[in-house]
């Protein structure tokens, strides 16, 4: 009984199996006779069709490279566009003698020495069969000249191509960046990405900033023409199309007039200046200073304007808003304030008697206010105005470093502030752990009294700095900066706004923030370390000065600005935040060298807010504003340096 | 004496089928000749390949089917192990990691799986002889998209499809209720306007040059467009051997490999696809009736497997080159140059040789 079902069982699974075995051989002939009849459409139907192409030296696919996005300021001013261009380009593996075409064709076209070295340099770094750049820019005569002479110079082609061009010329390089010829690197990148189909008619890649940071949204996709070619390997009819999309159009939160004004108001000096709008995190100005011209680099830059770029003293070519690293010197001091207060120390009425220097117990170093004699009575609010460092040194001990440091950092410091440009370096905020991961050595109390004044290692990008005032102005909120507030869909013509990020939140006490806020604006009041930037202002500005020590001083020595090195001097630093009941600006500026922050950076940052919030233009030239600004001379701090054992290790802030 | 040994060396040798893989290898070695480019060179190498294939395949068919049956499990445990190997410390080449250095070799453990998925599967269903239930079927797919996702990521979409086609093959035959086969297919075709809906415009874009590559010329279009042109312009008895002006003049690429066909079908034309799709069958239709005559759900179900996903590789293949299917890495079987394909499709065959002349024995003994 058991075995016979069995053996039903088993003839029905063998009926089953070949059942299915039987559909799956009908799938088969399906499939088979699927691909036959494709068959007979490829080559009995069509035949004719694809015989002729064959034929014909067969097809070509020639891209259509797409227009790039255009980059312009809030207001519309333009920073990027692109405009066509005659170009003369050879294809070497197509040319029997290199040198006597070249030659002839010098005869007809100026080519310049620059040309035929940039000509060589691409030529050596490209493949035979590409076409190499002789000259670009060719006039309306020089290319009919050309175009006559043609036929004398097979592999050699008058083009019409889309030139780079940056119309405001060294205004706001850093913030827009340049393109550059596609490298290796480059082509190795756009592969890993598998982009390489969209680039194959692209000679140029954003390398830096704006250009950089976006060339996906500007680039735009590639078109192209599926072309008969003859033997010449010319088209002679085109079989299908598709038209490239152009890149999108970037609008930057920049207004290029305020731009301008912060540019022009460095003069010849040497620094950085970020102005942000504090509840949106758009960022207004972005000054690096000096600039160099982006256009040189669209077609390769030459030799020469490299080199000069490349080994000035006055290093043009670093974006010093993101990479340019600096003791925060007392503008830290605000925020090591709402530390101390947040903390619950140092509320008022609490208050020191300054003696004009600061010792810690079982120590004979003084760490020195920079007013000998000091400043007598002090809270926090006047230590805050008048920049008292005694004051600071004691709060910092009394926070200790873990707790100082982990409060501040809600303001950005030690941390990238993720605006939309690459190559941010993120400064440097000191730990015990940190420094014991660097140096091997433990943490020394006198490395928390120095670092209450902005001193030691504590390192910050203008960036950060303007960052850090913005969060200030805004309460504790973190708004990511943006350098891009819109973008233009080319295809649809739809504007689409970059919606603000918020990205940390620390609550705040009012009360304490008010304390803060009054110390600043109390700066740029008579009798503060900034009285001249607030005179006259229409506004109330919320302030703080800084200089950070470039050369360390050693403990009895004088620091003597007129007999300095003038690349020794002291850097003079800036924050701001204005108006300051309802912040619509905060900024940061620091002038290289620039010696004290109240007189060198200060007159900048007012330029920039009389602007931003009046629309006033600046009358005054910002060389002869700094000799006549008097202040007191405030806060070149140089309690490290010094002489004594125990403190040896800290000899480093220049 | 001698034709005594020669019958017992030859006597695990399906001679039909051999005659069919023979006829079908030398055609391909010609093509090869003149895809190459007429280099002596790769057909040899291309000869080496095929002799220690079909060494390959001697030994297969000599081995007892029951011996399969017992090694399916830790070949296929091994497999998935290398696989993870590959997945830490493969060597990537052309974008993908697929290759594991031993130090004296490079292994692509994705082809092992080639035939240890099937033969895992077969060896699981075998198991549960009489009617499979749901759950099992269940497992059933577990056990085979842990490879195919592995093999996916490395990434090898060509592979992943042929092992989940091998893998299918199996568990349809193993009894798949009609009702989970047609519902599922209505149940996917159901959900592709959701998923569709579901995806980013740029996810989409790479779907549809995926499956219409001339929206993509400059890329992966480029491929198919060269590939037509050659087929097309062979028209019905082609341009003759080493005169198809495509494949000679370097408009074609991947022309010895996975392009082959092409090659094929401009210098052989219409007559020379069909004869190529006749030779197929023939193979295909010889598996089914050796997996029709198998005694063991083991060997039925490995037998009907191997025999379907040869037809899987020929079809996707052909499919890919005259331009209906997307362009996967996908050799066309026996011909494409290539040693590890050969080997491990005369395995496959040496297998249902095996299935076919050990069966006999096992019925009288």
């Amino acid at each position: 009984m058991k075995s016979s079902r069995e053996l039903k069982n088993y003839q029905n699974e063998q009926h089953n199996f070949k059942l299915r075995l039987a559909v799956l051989g009908l799938f088969v002939f399906i499939a088979f006779s699927l691909l036959a009849t494709r068959f007979y459409y490829l080559q009995i139907k069509r035949y004719d069709y694809y015989q002729t192409l064959a034929e014909n030296n067969r097809i070509s696919i020639v891209p259509i490279t797409p227009n790039r996005g255009l980059i312009s300021d809030r207001n519309g001013v333009v920073f990027a566009h692109n405009f066509f261009v005659y170009t003369l380009e050879i294809t070497p593996s197509k040319v029997a003698n290199l040198e006597t075409t070249i030659s002839e064709i010098s005869q007809l076209v100026e080519v310049s020495p620059a040309d035929l070295k940039r000509f060589n340099k691409q030529k050596n770094e490209s493949h035979n069969f590409e076409s190499i750049l002789l000259r670009t820019h060719l006039n309306e005569v020089e290319a009919a000249k050309f175009a006559v002479n043609r036929y004398r110079f097979p592999g050699v082609e008058l083009k019409s191509r889309l030139f780079r061009h940056y119309p405001l010329g060294k205004r706001g390089s850093h913030i827009v960046g340049y393109i550059g010829r596609i490298n290796d690197k480059d082509l190795k990148n756009l592969e890993e990405a598998n982009l390489l189909s969209n680039y194959k008619g692209s000679d140029h890649i954003g390398k830096s900033g704006i250009e950089q940071s976006y060339e996906s949204t500007l680039h735009g996709t590639t078109g192209f023409q599926q072309v008969e070619i003859d033997a010449d390997g010319r088209a002679v009819r085109i079989l299908s199309s598709q038209t490239p999309i152009s890149g999108n159009n970037l609008i930057l939160s920049i207004d290029s007039k305020l731009q301008e004004i912060a540019e022009t108001a460095f003069g010849e000096r040497r620094g950085a200046l970020v102005a942000i709008k504090p509840s949106t995190g758009e960022v207004l100005a972005f000054a690096s200073m000096p600039t160099f011209d982006p256009n040189l680099f669209v077609d390769g830059i030459d030799f020469d304007s490299w080199n000069s770029l490349n080994n000035s003293l006055d290093k043009p070519l670093i974006n010093r808003p993101l990479r340019g690293v600096y003791p925060p010197g007392s503008t830290f001091k605000p925020f090591v304030a709402l530390a101390g207060l947040e903390n619950g120390k140092r509320q008022p009425p609490f208050s020191i008697s300054d003696p004009g220097y600061f010792m810690l117990p079982n120590s004979r170093h003084r760490y020195r206010d920079w007013k000998p004699g000091g400043h007598g009575n002090v809270d926090m609010r006047r230590a805050i105005t008048i920049s008292c460092d005694t004051f600071f040194y004691g709060l910092a001990i009394e926070l200790g470093i873990d707790k100082l440091t982990s409060f501040v950092r809600h303001f950005g410091f030690g941390q990238k502030s993720g605006i939309d440009i690459a190559n941010e370096v993120g400064g440097l905020l000191p730990t015990p752990e940190w420094k014991m991961r660097r140096y091997k050595q433990p943490w020394y109390m006198g490395e928390t009294v120095i670092t209450g004044i902005g001193q030691g290692y504590t390192l910050v990008t203008p960036m950060q700095l303007a960052q850090a005032t913005a969060i200030l102005a805004n309460k504790g909120i973190t708004m990511r900066p943006r350098l891009v507030s819109a973008i233009t869909d080319t295809k649809t013509g739809a504007t689409s706004l970059t919606k603000p990020i918020m990205t940390d939140k620390i609550s705040l006490d009012e009360k304490n923030l008010e304390i803060v806020k009054l110390g600043m604006i109390d700066v740029t009041l008579p009798g503060g370390t900034a009285a001249s930037v607030g005179a006259n202002a229409g506004y109330s500005i919320a302030a703080k000065t800084g200089t950070a020590q470039v050369v360390g001083i050693k403990q009895n020595e004088k620091y003597d600005e007129k007999n300095i090195n003038e690349r020794h001097r002291d850097h003079a630093l800036f924050i701001a935040y204005a108006p300051a009941e309802d912040p619509k600006i905060a900024l940061a500026v620091i002038v290289e060298n620039g010696g004290h922050g109240g007189s060198a950076a200060g007159p900048i940052a007012r330029m920039v807010m009389d602007y931003y919030l009046l629309g006033k233009l600046p009358i005054i030239e910002p060389s002869t504003a700094s000799e006549n600004v008097t202040t007191p001379n405030e806060n070149t701090t140089n309690a490290l340096a010094t002489p004594s054992g125990t403190m040896a290790e800290e000899e480093h802030y220049d | 004496m001698i034709s005594q040994l020669l019958q017992g060396l030859f006597k695990h040798i399906d001679s039909f089928l051999m005659g069919c893989l023979l006829f079908t290898i030398l055609v391909g070695l010609f093509v090869l000749y003149s895809a190459s480019g007429q280099s002596f060179e790769r057909v040899s190498a291309q000869l080496v390949n095929i002799a220690i294939a079909l060494s390959v395949m001697w030994l297969a068919a000599n081995v007892q089917p029951q011996l399969l049956e017992r090694i399916a499990v830790p070949v296929y445990l091994l497999g998935v192990l290398l696989l993870l190997a590959v997945e830490i410390f493969g060597h990537i080449s052309h974008g993908a990691q697929r290759w594991l250095d031993l130090g004296f070799t490079k292994i692509q453990p994705s082809e092992i799986m080639r035939i240890a998925a099937p033969m895992m599967l077969a060896w699981f269903f075998s198991k549960h002889d009489a009617s499979p239930r749901v759950i099992d079927f269940v497992i059933a797919a577990v056990l085979l998209l842990i490879p195919v996702i592995l093999i996916m990521k490395q990434p090898d979409l060509g592979t992943s499809l042929l092992i989940s086609s091998s893998g299918f093959f199996v568990i349809y035959l193993a009894g798949l209720s009609w009702r989970f086969l047609i519902g599922g297919t209505v149940l996917v075709g159901a959900l592709m306007p959701i998923f569709w809906s579901m995806l980013h415009d740029y996810q989409r874009k790479r779907i549809e040059i995926l499956i219409d590559p001339s929206q993509d010329p400059l890329g992966a279009g480029y491929h198919t467009i060269q590939a037509t042109i050659a087929l097309g312009s062979g028209g019905v008895t082609g341009k003759g051997w080493l005169n198809g002006s495509q494949a000679q003049l370097d408009f074609l690429p991947e022309r010895t490999t996975d392009f082959i066909f092409a090659v094929f079908g401009e210098e052989f034309g219409m007559a020379g696809n069909l004869m190529l799709l006749v030779l197929f069958g023939l193979i295909i239709a010889r598996g089914l009736v050796i997996a029709a005559q198998a005694q063991s759900t083991f060997t039925r179900l490995l037998a009907g497997s191997i025999t379907l996903t040869f037809f899987t590789y020929a079809f996707v293949n052909m499919g890919m080159v005259s331009g209906i299917l997307p362009v996967v890495g996908v050799p066309l079987p026996l011909i494409s140059y290539g040693g590890t394909s050969m080997v491990t499709l005369l395995l496959g065959f040496g297998i249902l040789m095996s299935i076919q002349t050990h069966k006999k024995l096992v019925a009288s003994g």
